[in-house]
C-alpha cells in the first residue's frame, strides 16, 4: 500500500512538474539574457490553448488521428513563439518596461483563448474534449527521460557553447558584451524567443498531456510558479529542475494526500496550506534566508546605447 | 590608419562633436587631449561603433567604412579600452577575453586553446594575468590588462585607450607606457585619450587637441610644450593659482580617529585614518582616484551603513559616528558630491524641488499644518535666491534639473549647500565637467566660505586645483593618509611620490 | 510638444491603436467590429443603469489604480494589489461578522479601518522585505497574491462559512456595517444599482493622494526616492522608510476595495470576487500616466469596457466578453511601449526629410 502510494506520488510529481520545468527553463533563457519574464503565464496559456485547438482540428478536420497531438504540440510551441515575438519586440526594440509588458501579455492571454474559443467552438473559453488515445504520452518514465535530456542539453548550451557565454554576458553586463562585438539585441531576442517556445511547450503538455482539453485560465498561476522555481533554482538549470520537482511534489501532495497529514490537534492540514508552500519558499529564498539568490545583474534593464 | 572626417554628433541640445577631423598615422602613438566634456570620448566611441555619428565619415586604411557597431570596428582591427572597463565581473578572465570571438565551433566553446593563446599574448606584451581568475577578484590594474588582452586577442591593429592612466599610480603609469611603446614597436597604432599634459608629452608622437566639441589644434609632440597645449585646451592662458589670504584658523570642527570604511565586499577602502579639519581652513585630499576618497567623503556625510565603519567621527566635539545623514545635515554638515547626477540632483525634479532637498522636511519649507505640508511660496523664494546669487541659468525654477548644463547644475548644488550656512563643507571634484568660467566662480566661492569661518574638506583629482585651494594637504594612498604637506612649498613630485608609494 | 499635450496624446493614441487591433481581431473571427464596439461602449452612457454601473465598476479600479500609482512614484511596482484587496476584503468581513451588533457609528469606521490596515500590512510586507533584504517587490507581491487568496479562502471555508451554503462565501456582516447605495441620496437614481458611498471615498482618495504626493514632505520624500534614490539618501531621506511607507500606503489604497465590495455591495466575503481589479489597476495607473486625474479617467474607460462586456456576451454573434480583457492587454502593451509611437513619429519625420 505504502509503495503504491509512493510510486503514484513520484509519478504525479513528474507529471505535474513537467509543465513547470519546461516553462522555468524557458524563463531561464530569457532572464539570463537580462529580460524579466513575468509573461511566462501568458505564454503557457497561449501554448495550452493552441495545442488543444490544433490537436482537435488536426484530428477532426484533417483526420490525422494519433499524429494529431504532435501537430498540436508544434502548434503550442509556435503560439508561445508568437507571443514571445510580441513581447520581445516591445521589450527589446521599443525598450518597454519589461514587467509592465509582461503583465500586459498575461492580461491579453486571459482574454484571447476565451475570445477565440467563443468564435470557433461556441464555448465560453474551453476547447472540445479530446479522445484519450489522441494525447501526448504520459508514461512517467518517458517524460522523466525527456526532461533529464532537455536539462542536460540546456546546461550544455548555457555553459559550454559560445551562445551560452554570450547569453550570460548579455544578462550580466550588456555594455561589455556590446563592446566585445556581441549584438545585445540579437542575443536577447534569442533568449526571449526560446523562452516562448519552451513555455508554449509547457502549456501544451498541460492541455494535451496532463489533461484532454483546454479550460479557461487552466494554467492557474503555473507560469508564476515556474518563475518562482527559476528564482528558487538561482537561475541555474539543474537547481531549477529540482525546484520545479519540489513544487510539482507539493501540488501532487495537495491533490493526493488530502487528509493524510494531520495537525497535532487531529485536524487535516488544509489543502490551501500545502498549495502555499512554493510561494512561501520563494519569498524565503529571495530574502536570503536559504543561501543567496542573486539575479543576473542587468535583469529588467533595457539596453540603451547612447545615453 | 584611422581618419575621422567632419564627424558631428549631437546629444539632445548638446553638440558633442562639431565637424571633427582627426588623422591618425599607422605605427604611432596619437594623443587626443582636451578638458572634460571636450568631446574626446565621443569621437572615439564613434570610431569604435558605440555611437553612430549624425554626419561625417570614418576612413580606415584609406577606405570609407560604415561602422555601425563595435562588431564592425573589431572586424576592421580596431580595439578600445574604455574608461569604465567593459568586463563581465562574474565571469573569468578567459571568458571575458574570448567573448564575441570565441574559439572552437558554435557547438563547443574551446576555453583550453583560448587559455594557451592568452598566455602567449601575456608573455609577448608582458601583461601577466591568470586566465581562470574571475574578474571580480582582480585589481583595477589587472582589469586594465585584461582589457588590453581582449583587444590584442581580436588582432586589433589600432588600440583606442580612453583615460587609461586615471586609475593608475604614477609608477604604474611608467610601466604602462613601457607596454604602449612595446606595442608601437610591434607595429600597432595607439590612440590615447587624456587630459594630463605631462603624459601626452611623455608618450605620444602626435597630438590632437579638442575643445567644446571641436578640434582646435594638431601638433607634433616634439614641436610643442605644456604651455602651448594648455592654451589650446582652455582657449586662453590658464590661471593656476587661486587668490587667497592666509587662513584664520579656529577650533577643530571635524575630527576623525582611527576611522575605517569597508566596502560591500569586505575590502577596507579607508584604512585607519586620523585627522582634523578646523574652522576657517581648507584641507585638501590628494590622491589617485579610487584610493578611498569617495568612501571617506560619503562616510563623513553619513551615506555609509554603520556596519561598514569603525573608529570615531566627531563633529564640534560630538560623536556622530552612529548618526545618519539627516542628523549630520541638521548640525551643519553640507556636501557637494562628486557625482552630481547620481547623488547631487534629482534630474526629473524642477530646480525649485531640487533646491529644497535636505531641508524639505523642516521650517520654513515644511511649515503648514504642523510641518506636514510644503509651503510653495517658501520653496519659490529659496529657489530664486539660489538662482540669483549663484547665477544659475536659465533663470527658470520650473525647469527640470536635467535641462541645465553641467556647470549650472553644479552651481545649483553649490548654492543649495551654501544656503544652509554650513559649519563643515565636504567637497568632491567640485569642477569636474564644468566650464572654465564656472570653475573660477566655484573656486572664489569656496575661498569665500572659508573666510567666513567654514571648515572645508576638499577632494579633487586635479592636483593643481587641490594644491592651489588647500591650506593643508593630506595625501591618500590605498585608504591611508600617506602624509601631510604644505601646499605652498611642496612640489608636485613630492606629492606624486606620496600618492604612489604611500610613504 | 508641451507636457500636458504629451500626457494626453500618448494614452489616447494607445487606446485608439488598441481598438484598431481589436477591430482586426473581431473581423478575423467573422464579426462586425462596429456592431461589437457599439455594444461594448454604447450602453455605458445610458441613464441610470449604464452610468450607475460604470461608476460602480470604476470604484475598485480607482482604488487599485491609485495603489499602483503610489508604488510607481516611489520606484516600486506593486503587482500585489490583487492580494492586498483580498486580504482587506476578508478583514472587513471578519470585523463585520465579529462585531455585528455594534452601532453603525462604531462598526463602519472599524470595518473601514480593518480594510485599510489589512491592505497596508499586506502591502507593507513586500516593502519590509525589500527594505531589509533587498528582495524584489515584483516577485514578492506576485507570491503574496497567491498566499492572500488561499488564506482568505481557507478561513472562509473552514471558519466563516454558513453551514450548508454551496458557495464559498462567508456569513453576512452585521447590518451596522452596511454603507448606503448612492440611490438613497440621488432622486431618480434607483437604489438597486450597487453604486455606493465607496465611490465618493474613491474620488476623495484621488484628491488625498494628490495632496499627499505633491504637497507634503512625505510625498516629496517618496517621489525623490522613486526618481533618484541615491540623491534622496544624500538629502537625508531614509530610502528604506520610504519603500515601506509607499508600499503600505499602496496596500491601504488597494485594501479600500474591500469597503466597496463588502460594506457597499455583497455584505459578505465572496471567494474570488475580484475581476482582476489588482491587475487592471496597473493598466489604470499606466494609462492615467501615474496621475490621480488620469487614474479617474482611465478607471472610467476600463469600467465602461467591463460593463459593455456583458452586452457583447449577450447580443453578439461571435464576440465574447473576453474582448474586454484583450483590449485591456493591448492597451497596456501600447502604453508600455511608448517608444513604439515615438519610433513611428521619428520614422515619419525622417521620411518627410527624405522627401523634402
Amino acid at each position: 500500500m505504502r509503495d503504491i502510494l509512493t510510486f503514484s506520488l513520484i509519478a504525479s510529481t513528474i507529471r505535474l512538474g513537467t509543465p513547470l520545468v519546461l516553462a522555468a527553463l524557458g524563463g531561464l533563457f530569457s532572464e539570463r539574457s537580462g529580460v524579466i519574464n513575468i509573461a511566462l503565464e501568458g505564454k503557457m496559456l497561449a501554448g495550452a490553448f493552441t495545442a488543444a485547438a490544433v490537436t482537435y482540428a488536426a484530428d477532426n478536420k484533417l483526420g490525422l488521428g494519433a499524429a494529431s497531438p504532435w501537430v498540436g504540440l508544434l502548434g503550442g510551441m509556435l503560439a508561445g513563439l508568437f507571443i514571445a515575438v510580441i513581447y520581445a519586440v516591445s521589450c527589446i526594440k521599443f525598450k518597454a518596461e519589461q514587467v509592465v509588458s509582461g503583465a500586459a501579455i498575461n492580461i491579453l492571454m486571459l482574454g484571447i483563448p476565451g475570445f477565440l474559443s467563443g468564435a470557433f467552438f461556441l464555448s465560453s473559453g474551453s476547447t472540445p474534449q479530446l479522445p484519450k488515445d489522441h494525447l501526448l504520452p504520459q508514461s512517467p518514465v518517458i517524460i522523466a527521460i525527456t526532461i533529464l535530456a532537455l536539462v542536460a542539453l540546456i546546461w550544455y548550451v548555457l555553459y559550454k557553447t559560445p551562445f551560452g557565454l554570450r547569453l550570460r554576458s548579455v544578462g550580466e553586463n550588456p555594455e561589455a558584451a556590446d563592446a566585445a562585438g556581441v549584438s545585445v539585441s540579437r542575443i536577447r531576442y534569442s533568449g526571449v524567443l526560446l523562452a516562448g517556445v519552451l513555455a508554449g511547450l509547457g502549456g501544451a503538455y498541460l492541455s494535451i498531456g496532463q489533461s484532454s482539453l483546454f479550460t479557461r485560465n487552466m494554467t492557474a498561476g503555473r507560469g508564476f510558479i515556474a518563475l518562482a522555481a527559476l528564482i528558487f533554482g538561482k537561475w541555474r538549470p539543474v537547481q531549477t529542475l529540482l525546484a520545479c520537482l519540489l513544487f510539482g511534489f507539493t501540488e501532487a501532495v495537495s491533490i493526493q494526500m488530502q487528509g493524510v497529514f494531520k495537525l497535532p490537534s487531529g485536524e487535516d492540514i488544509p489543502v490551501q496550506f500545502i498549495q502555499m508552500v512554493p510561494y512561501v519558499l520563494t519569498i524565503v529564498v529571495l530574502a536570503g534566508f536559504i543561501g543567496s539568490s542573486r539575479p543576473p545583474r542587468a535583469l529588467g534593464i533595457p539596453y540603451e546605447k547612447e545615453k | 590608419m584611422l581618419e575621422l572626417r567632419q564627424i558631428t554628433k549631437r546629444f539632445g541640445d548638446v553638440l558633442a562633436n562639431d565637424h571633427v577631423d582627426i588623422v591618425v598615422k599607422p605605427g604611432t602613438i596619437h594623443a587626443i587631449v582636451g578638458e572634460n566634456g571636450a568631446g574626446k570620448s565621443t569621437a572615439m566611441r564613434i570610431a569604435y561603433g558605440f555611437y553612430t555619428a549624425d554626419s561625417g565619415e570614418i576612413v580606415v586604411d584609406g577606405q570609407v567604412r560604415d561602422i555601425k557597431s563595435p562588431h564592425d570596428a573589431i572586424a576592421l582591427g580596431i580595439g578600445m579600452v574604455h574608461q569604465h572597463f567593459m568586463l563581465v565581473e562574474t565571469m573569468t578572465v578567459a571568458e571575458n577575453i574570448v567573448l564575441g570571438a570565441e574559439p572552437g565551433t558554435n557547438l563547443a566553446l574551446d576555453l583550453k586553446s583560448a587559455g594557451a593563446q592568452i598566455r602567449q599574448l601575456s608573455e609577448e606584451f608582458k601583461l601577466a594575468v591568470n586566465p581562470n581568475e574571475p574578474i571580480e577578484h582582480l585589481s583595477v590594474g589587472q582589469q586594465q590588462r585584461v582589457e588590453l588582452l581582449k583587444a590584442l586577442y581580436r588582432h586589433a591593429r589600432l588600440l583606442i585607450l580612453d583615460e587609461p592612466t586615471a586609475v593608475l599610480t604614477p609608477l604604474e603609469v611608467e610601466e604602462f607606457f613601457v607596454i604602449l611603446r612595446r606595442m608601437r614597436e610591434q607595429g600597432k597604432t595607439v590612440i590615447i585619450i587624456t587630459h594630463k599634459l605631462s603624459e601626452v608629452l611623455a608618450i605620444s608622437d602626435e597630438v590632437t587637441v579638442m575643445r567644446d566639441g571641436k578640434v582646435v589644434g594638431r601638433v607634433q609632440t616634439k614641436e610643442t610644450n605644456a604651455a602651448e597645449l594648455a592654451r589650446l585646451m582652455v582657449g586662453r592662458e590658464v590661471l593656476l593659482r587661486v587668490e587667497k589670504s592666509d587662513p584664520e584658523v579656529g577650533k577643530p570642527q571635524l575630527e576623525l580617529k582611527n576611522f575605517s570604511v569597508t566596502d560591500l565586499f569586505g575590502t577596507k577602502r579607508v584604512n585607519d585614518v586620523t585627522f582634523e579639519v578646523r574652522s576657517g581652513e581648507i584641507v585638501g585630499i590628494a590622491g589617485v582616484e579610487g584610493n578611498g576618497q569617495t568612501e571617506l567623503i560619503e562616510a563623513i556625510a553619513g551615506l555609509v551603513d554603520l556596519a561598514r565603519m569603525t573608529g570615531v567621527m566627531n563633529f564640534e566635539g560630538r560623536d556622530l559616528t552612529a548618526r545618519g545623514a539627516r542628523v549630520r545635515r541638521e548640525l551643519g554638515i553640507a556636501h557637494i558630491p562628486e557625482d552630481r547626477h547620481r547623488r547631487g540632483l534629482i534630474l526629473d525634479f524642477t530646480l525649485a524641488e531640487n533646491s529644497i532637498l535636505g531641508v524639505h522636511y523642516r521650517p520654513p519649507i515644511a511649515a503648514l499644518a504642523g510641518g506636514v505640508f510644503i509651503d510653495e511660496n517658501a520653496v519659490q523664494r529659496r529657489a530664486s535666491e539660489i538662482i540669483e546669487n549663484f547665477d544659475v541659468r536659465p533663470r527658470n525654477a520650473a525647469l527640470p534639473a536635467r535641462a541645465l548644463s553641467g556647470g549650472n547644475q553644479q552651481k545649483l548644488i553649490i548654492g543649495r549647500e551654501y544656503s544652509v550656512q554650513p559649519k563643515l563643507l565636504l567637497v568632491s571634484q567640485p569642477t569636474r565637467g564644468v566650464d572654465i568660467g564656472a570653475i573660477e566662480f566655484i573656486h572664489r566661492q569656496l575661498v569665500g566660505l572659508r573666510d567666513a569661518g567654514c571648515a572645508i574638506l576638499l577632494v579633487s583629482a586635479e592636483l593643481e586645483e587641490v594644491t592651489s585651494l588647500s591650506d593643508r594637504l593630506l595625501v591618500i594612498h590605498e585608504g591611508r593618509i600617506a602624509g601631510e604637506v604644505d601646499p605652498k612649498v611642496a612640489t608636485l613630485e613630492e606629492i606624486g611620490l606620496l600618492m604612489t608609494r604611500g610613504h | 510638444m508641451t507636457k500636458l499635450a504629451r500626457d494626453l496624446l500618448f494614452p489616447l493614441i494607445a487606446v485608439v491603436a488598441a481598438f484598431i487591433v481589436g477591430a482586426i481581431l473581431i473581423l478575423l473571427v467573422g464579426d462586425n467590429p462596429i456592431t461589437a464596439y457599439r455594444l461594448l461602449l454604447g450602453s455605458a452612457l445610458s441613464w441610470p443603469d449604464g452610468i450607475g454601473y460604470v461608476l460602480f465598476y470604476a470604484t475598485p479600479l480607482i482604488f487599485t489604480g491609485l495603489a499602483v500609482l503610489v508604488g510607481f512614484r516611489c520606484g516600486l511596482f506593486n503587482i500585489g494589489a490583487e492580494g492586498q484587496l483580498y486580504i482587506a476584503a476578508f478583514a472587513t468581513a471578519w470585523v463585520g461578522i465579529k462585531f455585528a451588533n455594534l452601532s453603525p457609528w462604531l462598526l463602519i469606521p472599524f470595518c473601514c479601518l480593518a480594510a485599510i490596515l489589512a491592505g497596508a500590512v499586506w502591502g507593507g510586507i513586500p516593502g519590509v522585505l525589500k527594505a531589509k533584504f533587498g528582495s524584489h517587490e515584483v516577485i514578492n507581491t506576485i507570491m503574496l497574491n497567491f498566499i492572500a487568496i488561499m488564506l482568505a479562502s481557507y478561513f472562509t471555508q473552514y471558519h466563516y462559512k454558513v453551514p450548508g451554503d454551496p458557495i464559498l462565501e462567508s456569513a453576512e456582516i452585521g447590518a451596522g456595517a452596511h454603507i448606503p447605495h448612492l440611490g438613497k441620496f440621488i432622486p431618480g437614481f434607483p437604489e438597486r444599482i450597487p453604486l455606493n458611498v465607496a465611490f465618493i471615498l474613491a474620488l476623495l482618495c484621488c484628491l488625498l493622494v494628490y495632496l499627499f504626493l505633491w504637497r507634503t514632505k512625505w510625498g516629496y520624500e517618496i517621489r525623490a526616492t522613486g526618481s533618484n534614490p541615491f540623491a534622496a539618501e544624500y538629502g537625508g531621506i531614509s530610502i528604506r522608510k520610504q519603500i515601506i511607507l509607499a508600499m503600505a500606503v499602496s496596500g491601504a489604497l488597494a485594501g479600500m476595495v474591500g469597503i466597496n465590495e463588502v460594506m457597499g455591495h455583497r455584505h459578505r466575503y465572496y471567494d474570488g470576487f475580484s475581476d482582476n481589479y489588482g491587475f487592471t489597476g496597473i493598466a489604470v495607473a499606466l494609462l492615467g500616466r501615474n496621475h490621480p486625474v488620469g487614474v479617474i479617467l482611465a478607471a472610467l474607460l476600463f469600467a465602461a469596457l467591463q460593463h459593455g462586456g456583458i452586452y457583447v456576451d449577450g447580443f453578439s454573434q461571435n464576440v465574447t466578453k473576453d474582448i474586454v480583457q484583450v483590449l485591456q492587454g493591448i492597451i497596456i502593451l501600447f502604453v508600455a511601449a511608448e517608444g513604439f509611437f515615438k519610433w513611428l513619429l521619428r520614422r515619419r519625420t525622417s521620411l518627410e526629410r527624405l522627401r523634402a
